[in-house]
Parts: C-alpha cells; structure tokens; sequence
C-alpha cells in the first residue's frame, strides 16, 4: 500500500542493496519531522528488504531471510512473539503496516538493533498478564481461514512445543502424547487451548492432586487426567 | 323495755390460744384414731369466733401476726413430736404406708385448721402480702416431713418398682398415693416429682434394660427379642397407667427403647440367621411387621430396615438378572429371547412381592417406597445379554400385544399385565430408548396387521401417557390414527377406481399412507420395480393428487407385502412374500436362469440386501430358487433358478424374511436425539439464569432430562464446548467454571 510522502524529504525511489552484513544508514541532519520521517525511511527500507516487491507484503520466503538475519529458526518462537508484538493477522505475511507497528515499538530501525532488541521483547511477553494474551494470539494466528475456528492436532502439537515447551516440558510432553495417541478429537479449539495454559498454570504435575473431573475445565482435559492416572497406576 | 348490749370482753392472747388448743388437740386425737366425737357445729362456731374475735380486736390486742404464727407452730409441733418419729422408725413398705396416712392425715389437719383460723385468710395475708393458710399448712410437711424424707422413699419406691419387673406382685395402689405426694407437694408445680423422683426412676429403668439387653441381645434370636421389647414396652406403660405420673410415658418409653432397640439396633438387624435380612429371605412377614411397629417410634430407627430391605431387594433383582444373564450365554439365542421374556415376568412378580411388604408390613412409609424404588433402580437398568432392559421391555409388549404373541392371557390379565409393565417403565432411566424400540415395534404390528387387540393397543398408550407425559405417546398415537385413517383412504381409493377403469393397474393394490414425523424412519432404496408394479404406483399417485396436492409421497418398498400365485409343477401355490422378494422372483418371469450380477444390476440394491433375499428365497425353509451351486450361503459367483419342482402340502405359504437388526439404528437415533435434547436443555437454563456455575448448570441440566434419561456427565460437557464453538455460550473471564449466555 503506498505511503503518502513525507513533505519535507522524498522517498529514495533506489531499491535498497542486500550487503552481507548491515550497515548502518548514514544520519543527515534534519529538523525534528525531518527525523521521524527519515526513521520512517529506514523501516520502510528495512521493510524493502525483505519484501516481495510485487505483493508489497513480507512473505514466507522474506520472513525465513529475516530469520537468517536474526539468527533465529523461523520455528523460534521469538518470531511468533514478534508477530505479536506487531499485531499481525496472517500467519507467514508481515504488511508494511504491522512492520512498522513493530519496529517503532521496540525502538528500532536496523536488522541488527531488531536483533539485539529479541531477547528484550521475549522477556516483555513472558510477563504473565502478557503471555496470557500473547498464547491466544498464538492459536488465532495459525488459523488458517476466517470461517475456522480450531485447529488440527499437529499443527496443535508443534505450537504447544513451541509456545509452552520452555516453562512447562513436563506437561508439554505428556499432553503431546497423550493428543497423538487419542481419537476423541481431530481439533483443537480456543477453549480447549486456553484450558490447556489454565491447567499448565494452576495443576501440579505430574501429580494433579488438585484437579477435579467435577469442575468445568475442558473434556479432553479430563480424559488426559484420566489417562495420565491410568499410566501411574 | 331492756337494752341489751352485747359488750365484747377482749381476749387475752394466752387465754384465747388455750382455748385453740383444746380444739386442736381434740383434732389430733382424731387423726390419731383415738377415740374422739367429730366436732358439731357448735364447737367449730366457738372456734372460728374466737380467732375472729382476737383478729378484730383494737390494738394492742389485735393477734393477727401471732395467731398467723401460732398456726403454723402447731403444725410444727405436731410433726416433730409425733409425724417423724412414726416415720422414723420404719422403713421400705412399711415406711411407704405410714407416710400415705401422715400426708393424708395432715391434709386433714390443714383443712380443718385453716377452716378454724379462717378469718386470716380474709384479711390478714392479703394486707401483709403472706402466703394463705392452705400454703402454710403443706410447706410445714414439706420443710419438715418431705425434705428429709424424699430420697429414702424414692428408693423404696424404685425397689418394688423392680421388682414388679422381676414378675412379683406389688401394691400398686400404694405406690400412686406415694407418688401422689411428689405430685401434691410440688403445689402446681412437677419439679419435686421429677427432680426428686422421676429422674432417678428413669436412670434405674434404663440401667435395668440395659442388663436385660446385654443378656437377651446374646441368647436370643431377634424374633424372640423383639418379641420382648414389645413386651416390656407394654408393660412399661402399664406401669405408668397404674401408678406413675402420665408424663412419665414419653420420657420412660424413651429410655426402654433405647437401652433395648437403639444400642443394640445394629446388633438386632444383623443377627446373622434370624435378623432382618433373614426375616425378609424367610418371608416372616409378622416379624417384619413387629420389626417396623417397634422401630417406627425411634428417630431415625427405619432407617437401617429400610437399607436392609433395599439391599435384599436389590440381591433377590440381581440374581434374576444374572440367571437371566447365565441362559442366555450357555443356551442358543431363542432360547435366550425367551428367557429374557421370562425374566421381565419374573421382576413383575418380585415387584408385586415387595410392594406388598411395603404396603403391609411397612404401613406404606415412604422410607420404604423409596427404598423399593431405588433397589429396581439398580438393577432393572442392567443390561442381559447385549439388550438393554428398554429393549427388553419393548420386546415383552411387543409379545403380549402381537397376534400370537407367547402370552395366551385373558383380557383382564393382559390390562393388568400391561398396567404392570408401564410401572416398571418408571424404573428404567433410558425411557427415551423404551420408547423408540416400542415405536418400532409398533410400527411392525400395524404395518404388517401382526396387532392382536385394538383395545390393548389403546389401552397402553393411555398408561404410558399417564405416566411419562403427552410427547411420550404423541407420535405412537399418531400411528394408530394413521391406520384408520388408512382404512378409509383406501375405500376411496377403491371406489376413485371404480369410477375410472382405465387407471385400473390390473393387480390388487392397497395403500398404507404414513404421516412421516409419526412413524420410525425407514430407508427407502430405488429399487427398479417390476413394470407391474410401477404401473400400481403411478395410478395410486394419479389418485393421491385428487385428494390433496401439497404432500410428497415417498415410497417404502421394504415394508410392502405381495401375494404370488406360483405356477409350479405339482400344483400351484400361493406365496406371500415381501415386495422386494416378489420384485426379484418376478424377474424369472422373463427369464429362466439369473446370475447374481444379473440380479443384482437389473433390481440395483446393495449387496447385503439381495444376499439377504436370496437366502430367503433359496436356502431356507422354501426353495422357490434353485441355487447354483446349493451351498448354504449366497455368494456373488452364484446363479438362479426357478424351482418348477418346487411343493408344499399347504396351498398358500408365507416365506418371511429374517428382520434387521433394528437394535443398533435404535441406539444410533436416540443417541442423536439425546444430544439434541441436551443441547436444548441447556440452552433453555443459560436463557433463562444468564450466567450458572458448571456444577448447577450440570445438576440442572440432569434433572430436566430426567424424565426421559440419565444424561452422561460427559457427553453434557461435551456439548456444553460444541456450544461454546458455535458462540451460544462463553466462560466467564474472571471465573472459568462460570458460564455466561450470549445472545
């Protein structure tokens, strides 16, 4: 979508050079609106050069080159927490927008700051009334289509790892198992996804001592109690 | 003429007690039984006038407070002097006796002597605020005799009390008058009597049965103890009649029951051969009866019977149930249907049993109606072999209403049987599942005229709807109705056929049209139908649209019923066949021999189906079709012949075609509707409450649908989340048992 150009500096129309390494653009001296325009240049640049120039959007391919960049797997969930902190809406896709939206959170404008600026935006999201949120972001952002409302059982899995794997392995791991070898559910749905992050919270484990079949958590959150019983007996 | 004044001469105090004296001593002497005149009315005047006389005398010598004084000191003198030393001196009985004729003897001296000093009573007390002569005269007794007394004579009392109980004789007269004084000396008040007699009464009583129970509870059977409390009770409250204050009777009751019946309940309702699982194995229906009259009165005392009889029940409806159980797997399967008929009859009449132990023996409580109920409850919801008790139950009105059924009743046993059925109905959780089977069934007696009895037909549905409500029977009603309804459809079909000879299809027809929501669902298949039968079709079509234009017809083949003339060798016979039957025997009308394929491509039904008909048409009981090769089962390399060799001594045979399995599509719907009927239970609480707790909505949600069945707790939840998904309701953001509607 295109930009309306700042007044006081025009665009560069020169598409921006992939080096092996990031450089820093050189600062001009400018006025104050001069200077928000001119960081706003540089997201867009940066933007540029990981877009498809024919959709205008970052796509997959772009968003795996931006992961090279970071150093990061593109399975890391530090993307996942940068869509976030973007607000993105499509799985594998940053607009222009949503990239800005980011950047201009976190105070940066190079490949490198972003990169330094990770470990920062992990720890923010971590924060309980943050992840809270950021986990049901999580579910919604690999919903592939507007009518779906749940989620298939790998796909459950490998989100489960990614998002959860580090704080609760344990459960993690059992609950994997436990959605792989079951044949009550193809889906996943948001309750039960939710359910599933009440439970990592509030339940003892392996132990479930304070779990009750007689309150309203989820039915396959019952049958995994019930199986996970079954295995200690 | 004389004036005569009569002057007053004041009387001097000591003068006038002297004279006192002599009229109270006359009195004593009296009481004593000495030889002593009553006095006349002269002495008594004399009396009554000098005490008037010193009280109304002008001061200094008005004696009132000395004479209100003097009166009680005789009362004291008397006592002291000669009351207690004669009391003294003798103990037990004759203690007893001797404080009977002082208490009423002082009764009289009271009387007497405040009738004497009356006129104190007029004045004197009112203005001084004293208590009256009356009151003074039994305090003194009471001070003096009673206090020291009490104690001695409530042992004596308590003594002969226990020996009573020990079967001796005692005078019960005497011990009412003594106990009387309790009554009397408390002056409208029951505190001496219960204080100082009646409490220590009780408390020996109840140690008294304690030792007798202790000792019973170990020698004897519990008919026989029972048969003792009863006793003792009685004879407890004998006592109370004859001696002991009525008041005494709950209390002493009380305490009797409770050293012999509450301590040792337990130990008396377990015995192990002649407690009350015993009683109930052995139908000792009086013992049982003794057992409730005895408990009946005790808090809470039915409750351990009642358990009792609830688990026996339970146990005798069990073992009808595995027996049933063991049939059906050792035996062959009509065998075992049999059996299970058998058992339905058999619970009948266990039911009929103990309804009258509740009735009778256990005066209709309903701690006793409960507990029947919930022993049916358990195992009449117990499956036998594979068939739930629904099932079960619809089979066994299936039997007794179809022609030929194995009931071969009168009128009134089969009403009273069928009354009988719908009682049980009230046992099973699973109505719902009764009553799609029943419809089923039903379905299959109107359809195929296999009904015996309209009446009977009728008759149940009115029960059924009197018990299980008007959306129980309203389909089967509407069953019923169609056929009649059919009936007349089919004069006028008749007669739409008479008026046009050129519709006429040449065959017999009749028509059965169903009204769909009433009847069970059936599959339809497109059968390609013998041209006969196509031309059938279409005329009827051509006579529905005359009637009414804005129904469809849907055809259902599967339940029609042809009649074949077969033009055998021998000689022909008439076959009734079902119409797919008919549809594939007539296909050798045209052609000799068919092979499977053939078969199967010129008819276009499924495998299973036609595998099905041909076995009835060429491996069982009549070989119409000659099978090539005459293996036992149909398989698809096989081919066909018409038997024209083919004889039966009978001149019209039915060839029936072995009915699906009806039970797994039965299961299948209610299981649909079931979870229709949750979801709309729970729409209806969250509509209404807005936002409920798990567990209410839950225990809501189940006793809404119980009249029909028992709901899955799970399949509750189940459907709880589909209606989340589809947004009709949300967890509560701070709360998550918390359930909001979203409208």
């Amino acid at each position: 979508m295109p930009r309306t150009a700042s007044k006081t500096t025009k665009k560069r129309s020169k598409p921006y050079t992939v080096t092996s390494s990031d450089t820093d653009p050189v600062p001009s001296a400018s006025s104050k609106t001069k200077k928000s325009a001119k960081e706003n240049d540089e997201k867009y640049k940066l933007f540029n050069k990981y877009a498809n120039t024919s959709s205008g959007v970052i796509d997959p391919e772009g968003i795996e080159k931006l992961c090279s960049k970071l150093k990061v797997s593109h399975t890391d969930i530090k993307i996942l927490m940068l869509a976030w902190k973007m607000k993105s809406e499509r799985q594998g896709y940053f607009t222009k927008a949503e990239w800005r939206r980011a950047l201009k959170a976190l105070k940066v404008d190079t490949t490198k700051k972003l990169k330094k600026a990770l470990p920062e935006l992990e720890k923010e999201v971590r924060k309980p009334l943050n992840f809270a949120d950021f986990y049901a972001y999580a579910f919604r952002y690999c919903l592939t289509d507007e009518r779906q409302n749940c989620i298939d059982i790998e796909t459950i899995c490998q989100l489960l790892d990614m998002v959860l794997g580090s704080t609760f392995r344990d459960q993690v791991d059992h609950f994997v198992d436990y959605l792989k070898i079951q044949n009550d559910y193809k889906v996943i749905t948001m309750d039960q996804w939710m359910g599933f992050y009440r439970f990592c919270n509030e339940i003892s484990f392996p132990d479930m001592t304070n779990y009750s079949l007689e309150l309203a958590w989820p039915l396959i959150l019952d049958n995994f109690f019930e199986w996970m019983r079954e295995k200690q007996a | 003429s004389l004036s005569f004044k009569m002057e007053r001469k004041t009387i001097d105090l000591d003068q006038g007690w002297d004279y006192m004296q002599t009229g109270i001593t006359k009195l004593k002497r009296i009481l004593e039984g000495l030889p002593e005149p009553q006095f006349d009315s002269e002495q008594y005047m004399m009396l009554y006038t000098t005490i008037y006389n010193m009280c109304t005398q002008k001061p200094p010598h008005d004696y009132s407070q000395q004479l209100y004084d003097k009166y009680r000191e005789a009362f004291e003198e008397y006592i002291h002097s000669t009351v207690l030393p004669a009391l003294r001196e003798k103990h037990d009985e004759y203690m007893l006796r001797e404080l009977v004729k002082r208490w009423s003897n002082h009764k009289v001296m009271v009387r007497w002597l405040s009738r004497f000093f009356y006129y104190l009573d007029r004045y004197f007390i009112a203005r001084r605020s004293l208590p009256p002569l009356n009151e003074v005269g039994l305090t003194c007794f009471r001070d003096l005799v009673y206090n020291e007394l009490h104690s001695k004579v409530k042992d004596a009392v308590i003594a002969l009390v226990d020996k009573e109980r020990e079967g001796e004789q005692i005078d019960r007269a005497l011990l009412k008058n003594v106990l009387d004084i309790y009554v009397e000396i408390g002056m409208g008040q029951m505190e001496r009597y219960e204080e100082d007699f009646e409490s220590f009464m009780l408390l020996d009583s109840a140690s008294y049965y304690s030792r007798k129970a202790s000792s019973w509870i170990q020698e004897d059977s519990c008919p026989d103890y029972m048969l003792k409390s009863e006793e003792c009770l009685k004879k407890e409250r004998e006592r109370v009649a004859h001696y002991l204050h009525s008041s005494s009777e709950p209390k002493l009751v009380e305490k009797v029951q409770h050293e012999l019946l509450v301590v040792y309940a337990n130990q008396l309702l377990e015995k192990e051969h002649s407690g009350c699982r015993a009683l109930l194995r052995d139908d000792k229906v009086d013992d049982l009866s003794r057992m409730y009259r005895l408990y009946h009165k005790i808090v809470k005392g039915l409750e351990p019977v009642a358990n009792i009889f609830k688990q026996h029940v339970t146990a005798e409806g069990n073992a009808l149930v595995q027996q049933a159980e063991d049939t059906a797997t050792n035996h062959a399967a009509n065998t075992a249907s049999v059996q299970e008929q058998v058992l339905i009859r058999k619970v009948i009449e266990l039911h009929d049993k103990y309804m009258v132990y509740v009735v009778e023996c256990f005066q209709n409580h309903t701690l006793f109606h409960k507990a029947l109920k919930e022993a049916f409850e358990i195992f009449c919801n117990k499956t036998v072999a594979g068939s739930s008790s629904a099932e079960l139950l619809a089979t066994f009105c299936d039997n007794i209403l179809k022609k030929g059924g194995s009931e071969k009743l009168s009128d009134e046993a089969i009403e009273d049987t069928l009354e009988k059925v719908v009682k049980l109905l009230a046992y099973i959780s699973d109505k719902d599942l009764f009553a799609e089977f029943y419809r089923k069934k039903l379905a299959r007696r109107l359809l195929f005229d296999r009904s015996a009895n309209d009446d009977h037909e009728r008759s149940i549905l009115t029960k059924l709807k009197q018990q299980c409500g008007g959306q129980f029977t309203s389909k089967m009603e509407g069953m019923v109705t169609d056929l009649t309804l059919a009936r007349e459809n089919q004069n006028s079909f008749e007669e739409y056929l008479g008026n046009n000879p050129a519709a006429n299809p040449g065959i017999d027809l009749t028509v059965t049209v169903l009204t769909t929501g009433f009847w069970p669902s059936y599959k339809s298949f497109d059968i390609n139908l013998p041209a006969e039968m196509v031309k059938c079709v279409e005329v009827f079509k051509g006579f529905y649209e005359t009637k009414t234009k804005h129904r469809k017809l849907t055809w259902i083949y599967s339940l029609g019923t042809c009649h074949l003339n077969g033009k055998f060798d021998t000689k022909p016979i008439e076959l009734v066949v079902s119409t797919y039957q008919a549809a594939v025997l007539l296909l050798f009308n045209t052609t000799d021999k068919l092979s499977y394929t053939d078969i199967l491509t010129q008819l276009n039904l499924s495998h299973e189906d036609l595998v099905r008909l041909l076995h009835s048409l060429s491996c069982a009981r009549y070989k119409i079709l000659l099978k090539e090769p005459s293996t036992k089962t149909v398989s698809q390399s096989d081919s066909f012949e018409f038997n024209s060799k083919f004889t039966d001594r009978m001149r019209r045979i039915k060839i029936p075609l072995p009915p699906v399995d009806e039970r797994k599509k039965v299961v299948e719907d209610v299981d649909k509707d079931r979870r229709y009927a949750i979801d709309a239970a729970i729409v209806r609480i969250m509509k209404s409450r807005k936002v409920l707790g798990h567990q209410q909505l839950v225990s809501e949600c189940v006793e809404q649908l119980s009249r029909m069945f028992k709901p899955d707790i799970k399949a509750i939840k189940k459907r709880m989340e589909d209606l989340i998904t589809r947004d009709y309701l949300e967890r509560d953001k701070e709360n998550p048992n918390m359930f909001r509607y979203l409208a």
